[in-house]
């Protein structure tokens, strides 16, 4: 892999930037793996790509139906935080945090990760009084955050509406200033081109249409191309858990549902940070084309369609519009959806199974692309080591029958 | 946006008046504490969660107020059904080819 540095790009303007190297091969997949990744989204692709980096593990293939980072990585609304109420989510999230800090020059590979920071309104005296919690449990956590008044929330973001005079007036906010966005194509264009260059075979259009196993134990997957052998399968497959799942014979607490969102036409700086709220349900921020890019809430009901009911961004538009009145005269360009699999204590799965050599990466729901780096992480090290990372070992999906559920609706409701 | 017929009120009504059960016809075990943590476990919170036909349960929120089923197809979204409780679908993921 070449480098990227401010001599590359010189020396390949000098030939007009038509010898640029590709990010990554197109191999034809072996007869046999160590580790089959199935999915090729941004966790996917960084599972891959630290087993390779951190437990060299090289023998891996990455299989995408589609292409690469073309499924919820491509569709979300790229905030990251890591202001969790409970240890293990907070922790988690805080691993995920730190390793996108550092993950542009880890990488060689510009993530565009701005700490733009997070706002989190408060709209009434429970909210404040949750927000207070959750900050305190934040802080105890060695995670940054403040609360902060109307007036401080004017100052962060000066075109906010914070009247006494509305249906639901701001109050309060959390803040969290190492927060923000990054670009989520190169998430997921940078782990791969990592993972390329470690020897990772990522193999596209080819979809996983079975789980072969024997005397309880995984020995590889059927696909469009024909069987392929692994000693170890690892599916990150998002909205479609519940699916490859079923090819195995289990069942996941996880219900897949479609999560929009939706982008206005390009308008001039004018939002330099991201706001949310839980309680009138929605949350913005400005790309960096200037597009506000806005969030709204799953659907009610179970959905593989890729695409959401219109009443429910119609109520985050009602949301964003009592927030920022000057964005009502925006128009809107264009609208999506990604299906999201929701479990029912809004925090993930990244477990084992009852198939030996099987693991699962999923639930992430509606908050996924801020975890990218550390799902990656802990979930290479679970699958490496087939025992939990220390970071995971509140995550199996043993919890569902434990009960020692991380109910994290209060951060995650709307939050994603 | 839905248009879902509710088998009582005998309309089709907008997807806004209901609110969603999850998946149907799962029975309720008779003797809860005789589950072991396994059994209760699955009971409460794995799901089914299909690619294609689906029995659910809808709660017609705005209307009549009652619980009912609907068969759908979850990529499609199109409701084959809808039939009240203690009725039998007509239509299994089996039927219509899947």
């Amino acid at each position: 892999m070449k480098k990227y540095s401010g001599f590359s790009l010189f020396k390949n303007a000098l030939s007009y930037h038509e010898n640029w190297q590709k990010l990554w091969r197109s191999p034809k997949p072996k007869s046999d793996y160590d580790v089959i990744v199935v999915g090729g989204g941004g966790h996917g692709l960084a599972t891959a790509y630290y087993l390779a980096s951190v437990h060299g593990i090289t023998n891996i293939a990455v299989i995408e139906k589609g292409y690469l980072g073309g499924g919820n990585t491509a569709r979300n609304t790229t905030i990251i935080r890591s202001n969790y109420l409970w240890d293990e989510a907070a922790q988690l999230y805080e691993l995920s945090l730190k390793l996108w800090e550092g993950l542009s020059q880890e990488l060689n590979y510009n993530v565009m990760f701005s700490q733009r920071g997070v706002l989190n309104l408060g709209h009434n005296l429970q909210d404040m009084r949750d927000i207070e919690r959750r900050v305190n449990a934040n802080r105890l956590n060695g995670i940054d955050g403040e609360v902060v008044t109307p007036e401080r929330i004017k100052q962060i973001a000066p075109l906010i509406n914070i009247s006494r005079d509305c249906r639901y007036p701001i109050l309060g906010a959390s803040w969290q200033p190492r927060g923000g966005t990054a670009r989520h194509d190169a998430v997921a264009w940078g782990y791969a081109r990592g993972a390329d260059a470690l020897g990772v075979d990522l193999i596209q259009e080819t979809e996983v249409t079975g789980i072969r196993r024997k005397n309880g134990a995984v020995v590889g997957v059927e696909t469009t191309q024909g069987f392929i052998g692994a000693r170890k399968v690892a599916c990150v497959t998002a909205g479609n858990s519940g699916v490859v799942a079923a090819m195995a014979g289990l069942r996941l607490p996880v219900e897949s549902r479609p999560l929009q969102a939706l982008v206005s036409e390009p308008v001039k700086p004018c939002l330099d940070t991201v706001v949310m709220s839980n309680a009138v349900h929605g949350y913005i921020s400005q790309s960096d084309k200037g597009d506000l890019v806005i969030g709204a809430g799953v659907d009610g009901y179970n959905g593989y369609g890729q695409r959401g009911s219109f009443h429910v961004i119609e109520h985050t538009l009602q949301a964003i519009c009592e927030l920022f009145p000057a964005f009502s005269r925006v128009r809107m360009n264009r609208q999506w959806g990604g299906v999201v699999d929701t479990c029912p204590d809004a925090c993930p799965i990244i477990s084992k199974t009852s198939v030996d050599g099987l693991y699962f990466n999923c639930g992430w729901g509606t908050g996924g692309f801020k975890a990218t780096p550390g799902s990656g992480y802990v979930f290479a090290d679970t699958v490496a080591n087939d025992h939990p990372h220390p970071l995971a070992a509140a995550f199996t999906v043993d919890r569902f029958n434990s009960g020692a559920l991380i109910d994290e609706h209060g951060a995650a409701g709307v939050a994603h | 946006m839905l248009l879902i017929h509710c088998p009582y009120c005998r309309e089709d009504r907008e997807e806004e008046e209901f609110s969603y059960g999850g998946e149907a016809h799962i029975v309720r075990p008779l003797e809860p504490e005789a589950l072991s943590d396994q059994e209760w476990g699955d009971y409460l919170f794995f799901r089914k969660n299909p690619r294609g036909i689906h029995h659910e349960m809808w709660y017609h929120q705005t209307g009549c107020r009652r619980y009912f089923y609907a068969t759908r197809n979850t990529v499609s979204y199109e409701i084959l059904e809808t039939y009240m409780v203690g009725e039998k679908p007509q239509i299994s993921a089996a039927e219509a080819g899947q």
